[in-house]
């Protein structure tokens, strides 16, 4: 029963690392670049053109 | 639980796609939500969307990584990674049955009347090859003379884009009919495929192709939200095999990565309370629906 009710801590180790993928990518301003390209429609991308 | 899941469904699914003056603009929406992440595969190209589609953006930034690098940037993908991973560390592939536009698609289709027929097994493997080789291999390797690279994924195969984006962009703007070819037709005739074979199977898409799901089912055993089995409570009725969506026996192997926690198994089939909730390794009460009567033989 106690370890049923133990916390799994490994999720959040893994959610932390991703979380600092996150902050790295912030940091290096690659949302600016995501949204450059979300903002514009990729013809080619959805097999028109 | 399953009309609270469908109306998540529903509103997930009018969130990300929440741009509706389309019709009059004739064009994306292009305003600052899209720099967030939309949880499940929805495409950025489609009018009415207002998050950045993750396996699309991923793409770009792969195809387009010589020439940033060139420029100096290091725009590596961390952003859209960690996005994902996030979440897929959160709730894997819970997001795939509670907030997937395509997937409530599919589960739509599926409700149409017909001889419903099983997918093997064995082909849930396939959308592992096509997150690995086309979401990152090709668009990494393969360029142009500029060192562009191409969106294999969204331009040879993905129907969600042909579904919200390639066919009301022609519909929205005329014009563009003069360059559909062979690559749009052929992406149309996926899409039909997926289509008919969302009506004879449950989410073939998500089964057998959707890199997103590869990537979100990666996390199975290590995500915070999942569903628990109690052993001793089990009596082994295999009730939860007929239930599942996705094909799993959840008895047999609870930490599937197939499993979309949709909550089937839970809520429509197990009468012994053999299957609960549970938040990083803390179950949660039951909710338990009107159960249906299973034969034990």
């Amino acid at each position: 029963m106690n370890k049923k009710n133990k916390i799994k801590k490994v999720p959040f180790i893994i959610i932390s690392g991703f979380l600092i993928l996150f902050l790295i990518g912030i940091a290096l301003g690659e949302p600016s670049r995501v949204l450059d390209q979300a903002k514009q429609v990729c013809l080619s991308c959805i097999g028109i053109g | 639980m399953e009309s609270v899941r469908k109306w998540f469904q529903v509103i997930t699914a009018m969130l990300v796609n929440g741009n509706w003056l389309f019709p009059f603009t004739k064009t994306i929406y292009q305003g600052p939500l899209k720099v967030i992440c939309s949880p499940g595969l929805n495409c950025y190209s489609c009018p009415a969307a207002t998050t950045y589609c993750p396996i699309g953006s991923l793409q770009n930034l792969f195809a387009g990584i010589r020439v940033t690098l060139d420029n100096g940037q290091y725009f590596l993908g961390a952003y859209v990674l960690g996005s994902i991973g996030v979440l897929g560390g959160a709730f894997g592939r819970l997001i795939c049955g509670w907030a997937c536009p395509f997937g409530f698609f599919q589960e739509l289709l599926h409700k149409i009347p017909s001889k419903k027929y099983k997918i093997p097994q064995k082909m849930n493997y396939i959308k592992y090859f096509f997150l690995a080789v086309f979401v990152v291999i090709l668009p990494l390797l393969i360029v142009d003379k500029f060192g562009f690279g191409t969106l294999w994924f969204c331009k040879y195969i993905c129907p969600a884009g042909t579904l919200e984006a390639g066919i009301p962009m022609i519909m929205l703007q005329p014009e563009l009919r003069a360059n559909l070819g062979l690559v749009f037709y052929n992406k149309l005739t996926i899409m039909i495929f997926f289509i008919f074979w969302s009506v004879i199977a449950s989410r073939p898409f998500c089964r057998t192709t959707c890199p997103l799901g590869a990537f979100y089912s990666l996390f199975s055993r290590f995500k915070v939200v999942r569903l628990h089995l109690n052993e001793e409570n089990c009596t082994k009725c295999e009730a939860c095999h007929n239930v599942c969506p996705m094909g799993v026996k959840f008895n047999e192997s609870p930490d599937d990565l197939e499993c979309i926690s949709c909550l089937a198994c839970m809520n429509k089939a197990c009468n012994y309370d053999a299957i609960s909730m549970e938040i990083a390794g803390i179950p949660l009460e039951t909710i338990k629906e009107k159960k249906v009567s299973i034969p034990i033989t």
